[in-house]
């Protein structure tokens, strides 16, 4: 076996009343694919950012080809040779591919002068995203671009730097699976070129197929690390979790009952949802697949009353109901867990507590004042059935790990009695453990008549827990399966219809 | 200071030993570290290390500035600008900003004085109009500042103007709305004065004094406003939602809040207390004209910032604003007892509010 090209050895750090990493040591070979697992929360992210200089570590020292050294920030670490691909795409949005490829580094057109040699930019650009076979215009705007293709981008970015270490961090959870398999290709380049690659992310499938080693993290500390061969799906997740996980997904046993919801032709004036037809029976579980982009999100924007429409009927109960906007699709028991949490789920800055009860103020209400006792109560009560880890209801949500954000977003819908619950990638980016409580959740949810609708990538998790799937294709409904029908081979089969 | 732990076990237990622990963790640091916090110590407090140096500064050079008149004054110059002030907290919190507040008191004070000029008067702007119950032209000019606010929100909320740009262009508007109101009749611009007992009297008269000393009647108009406006934002639905706009617009969208309501209303509830200051400069400094309340928007966005209402929106304690105000006040008036000159007063409140909004920003920049 090689020598290692990058060792992490006994890192340690510890944040006032938690530590976070404790002597978690880590090595990367060259040209080796090194998986990096662990619940959210077990201390992956912040051995990174120890790595990369973002947190000064407590203890413990790093070598890079055998010499000591400690990146002062993820530039300096990048200068050295070592990058990342964030989850979180900070990129600059209004501006070209190629400017966010180049920022920070364009070309000169003169020696020293600061001016931009564009034709230079646009070059290497065209040079980097040929190279990788993306067919993105280095002129395109990243606002322009789909979530995935911003990803690519970033992608693009960090081999364009040629770095000897390259981390992804959860690179294929906004990617569609296209797009997975190339990076999975590009992967396999950077692995020709001896490059060492860490590799986090909670996708089992994808580890077990591409990494090299498996290092599983719990609770700050490096519980195994194993080569491929000798791992199985099942038991990463009894390392991750440290305890057996009988079922990934729990048995949904409840039929639905009568019709709860109807939705006719509906069509939105500027999102592209096109003559959508679909029936929601009272305790139902229904999925809907597609690709990134075929129209899943905005059928659910659509429904919440979040994008103008520009024909079609919803029906609750028989009854025809307008949800022109948020407020008048709550009051019809509408309830929607949007996609992207951090950009419109969670309030940062404000408390679990107010975080949790923002929808449902007007239950607190006494006269016109709001009994914080009340809120409190309702977000401890909410806490302990979710199984929502933090300190106390004070904390403020930005200190929570992903899985237990997502579980107050959700605790804020329960607080509303839905009849309708609309989940668009109710699990992305979250670990296990907290996922399993929420499938269990749901399914508690819809024993009890709540009508479900499930937007998902993960096609095992649709067919895990639901009644039936629905597939979208550019805009359209492609078809309809029962979900004991349903395999992924016919799935994509119909997310491609209309493409 | 023993006795003070034994009278009230709370105060060790909240401050004394959590203050004890942190002294603990600081002496195990490495000295490097030491310093690095002892600096940062020192800059996220710099506005209240600044103040409380300036006062101790000055009430050494000038000990009368320490006196029951000076203090009294102090506190009168902080409760008329409370309502201006409490007002523009709420923009802030939304992200935005007010600067059409100012002239909104100078036109708000304008129509106070004109509605309640004495009857003998020479100069009175509306000669047939005798004056009128001070507590309804409150509310008229109340009324008068929610239109304002009405129109601000309105643009913020419908177009998603940023504030800055809808309140630059409404504060010219109300500039020249004031400039007209006081050609109106024969008043030819002139500045407005001979106010009626009534309208004196229900401002300014003495609450009751401190050896000899009066307390203004406004300080309790500024302490009720300061009360309500406490229950607005911590114990209302409206001001949960303020918040919840201002930390994360498009999360509030999805959450069932009524974003464009909740804007309005925040810009409306602004306008009303700027009526109130309006009302209370218009007394107190009986003479109202064109360049009344000029400037009064940057003390109070000086005072919510100094008090923590934070530009990155979202945060912000009354009790914060009402600091930021009397911190505030204390300074200018400080400044006035070493007869600093007045147009020196401009740059220092500018360097204020920079240093302010800096050290605000400094605790969003942190990422260790």
């Amino acid at each position: 076996m090689s020598e290692p090209l990058l060792e992490m050895v006994g890192m340690t750090k510890s944040f006032p009343g938690v530590l976070a990493l404790d002597e978690v040591s880590l090595d990367i070979r060259a040209g080796e694919v090194h998986a990096l697992m662990g619940e959210n929360g077990a201390g992956k992210s912040t051995l990174m950012k120890c790595l990369f200089g973002v947190y000064r570590p407590d203890g413990g020292r790093i070598f890079l080809g055998g010499e000591e050294v400690s990146f002062r920030s993820p530039r300096d670490a990048l200068d050295h040779g070592v990058a990342m691909v964030h989850q979180e795409l900070e990129q600059a949005k209004d501006m070209s591919v190629s400017d966010n490829m180049w920022l920070g580094r364009y070309p000169r057109l003169i020696g020293g002068l600061p001016v931009v040699n564009e034709r230079e930019s646009h070059r290497r650009t065209r040079e980097v995203l040929d190279s990788l076979g993306l067919n993105i215009r280095g002129e395109a705007k990243i606002s322009d671009l789909s979530v995935g293709q911003r990803q690519m981008v970033e992608i693009a970015r960090a081999v364009s730097f040629s770095p000897r270490v390259i981390v992804f961090d959860e690179p294929t959870s906004s990617l569609s699976d296209n797009e997975a398999e190339l990076l999975f290709k590009i992967i396999a380049a950077l692995k020709e070129k001896m490059c060492g690659i860490i590799y986090i992310s909670h996708k089992m499938n994808e580890i077990l197929r591409i990494s090299d080693r498996v290092t599983v993290m719990r609770d700050g500390r490096r519980i195994a690390t194993e080569d491929k061969e000798s791992l199985t799906t099942d038991r990463i997740i009894r390392l991750m979790v440290g305890r057996e996980l009988t079922e990934r997904y729990p048995k949904i046993d409840t039929p639905p009952t009568d019709t709860l919801l109807e939705v006719r032709n509906l069509s939105t004036e500027y999102t592209g949802l096109s003559d959508a037809n679909l029936t929601l029976g009272r305790g139902e579980i229904l999925g809907i697949a597609g690709l990134e982009g075929s129209g899943r999100t905005e059928l659910l924007s659509a429904l919440f009353g979040l994008s103008e429409r520009s024909s079609g009927e919803i029906l609750l109960d028989g009854e025809r109901i307008d949800n022109r906007n948020p407020t008048e699709a709550m009051k019809n028991g509408f309830a929607y867990l949007t996609e992207e949490r951090r950009v419109d789920g969670i309030f940062s800055i404000l408390s679990l507590t107010e975080n949790t009860t923002i929808s449902s103020l007007k239950r607190h209400r006494r006269l016109c004042f709001i009994s914080e006792k009340g809120q409190t109560r309702a977000t401890e009560d909410m806490m302990r059935t979710l199984r929502i880890k933090a300190p106390s209801a004070k904390e403020k949500i930005r200190s929570l790990s992903g899985g237990n954000q997502q579980k107050v977003i959700l605790a804020r819908w329960l607080l509303t009695e839905p009849r309708v619950l609309l989940l668009d990638e109710p699990t992305r980016g979250i670990d296990v453990g907290a996922k399993y409580d929420i499938y269990l959740l749901i399914k508690r949810l819809a024993s009890e008549g709540c009508g479900i609708i499930v937007v998902s990538s993960e096609m095992p998790e649709l067919i895990g827990i639901t009644h039936r799937i629905l597939v979208m294709s550019a805009g359209r409904v492609a078809g309809e399966l029962p979900t004991a029908e349903a395999t992924q081979e016919k799935i994509m089969t119909l997310s491609t219809k209309y493409l | 200071m023993g006795d003070n732990v034994s009278v009230n076990d709370g105060i060790f237990k909240k401050i004394l030993h959590p203050l004890k622990k942190r002294f603990d963790d600081f002496r195990q640091l490495e000295p490097r570290d030491k310093l690095k916090r002892i600096s940062a110590l020192i800059l996220d407090n710099a506005m209240l290390i600044i103040i409380v140096t300036a006062i101790i500064v000055i009430a050494i050079l000038r000990p009368r500035f320490l006196s029951v008149a000076s203090v009294i004054n102090i506190i009168s110059l902080t409760a008329a600008r409370l309502p201006i002030a409490l007002g523009i907290g709420g923009a802030i919190v939304l992200t935005g900003t007010d600067i059409s507040a100012g002239r909104a008191v100078g036109l708000t004070a304008c129509i106070s004085a004109s509605l309640l000029q004495s009857s003998g008067y020479l100069g009175k702007m509306f000669p047939n109009l005798s004056p009128l119950p001070p507590i309804l032209v409150l509310l008229i000019v109340m009324l008068v500042g929610a239109v304002i606010g009405l129109i601000n929100g309105f643009f913020v909320a419908k177009f998603k103007l940023h504030p800055f740009i809808v309140t630059l262009s409404t504060q010219l508007i109300l500039f020249g709305a004031v400039l007209l109101y006081l050609q109106i009749g024969d008043n030819g611009g002139q500045t407005l004065s001979g106010l009626d007992r009534s309208y004196i009297d229900f401002v300014t008269a003495p609450l009751f004094k401190i050896s000899g000393i009066a307390v203004p009647r406004y300080i309790l108009f500024a302490l009720i406003i300061t009360a309500l406006m406490w229950v607005i934002w911590n114990k209302t639905v409206f001001g949960k939602n303020m918040f919840a706009v201002g930390s994360n617009e498009a999360a509030a969208t999805v959450s069932g809040v009524n974003v464009f309501l909740t804007i309005i209303g925040v810009f409306v509830l602004a306008g009303a207390l700027y009526g109130v200051t309006g009302f209370i400069e218009g007394a107190r400094i009986a003479s109202s004209a064109s360049y009344t309340g000029q400037g009064y928007e940057s003390d109070a966005i000086a005072a919510c910032v100094i008090g923590g209402v934070s530009f990155v929106g979202g945060t912000g304690k009354i009790s914060g604003i009402v600091i930021g105000v009397l911190l505030l006040q204390i300074i200018f008036v400080g400044l006035n007892f070493l007869s600093v000159d007045q147009n020196m007063l401009y740059i220092i409140k500018g360097l204020i509010i920079l240093l302010a909004c800096a050290v605000d920003m400094r605790k969003y920049l942190k990422k260790r």
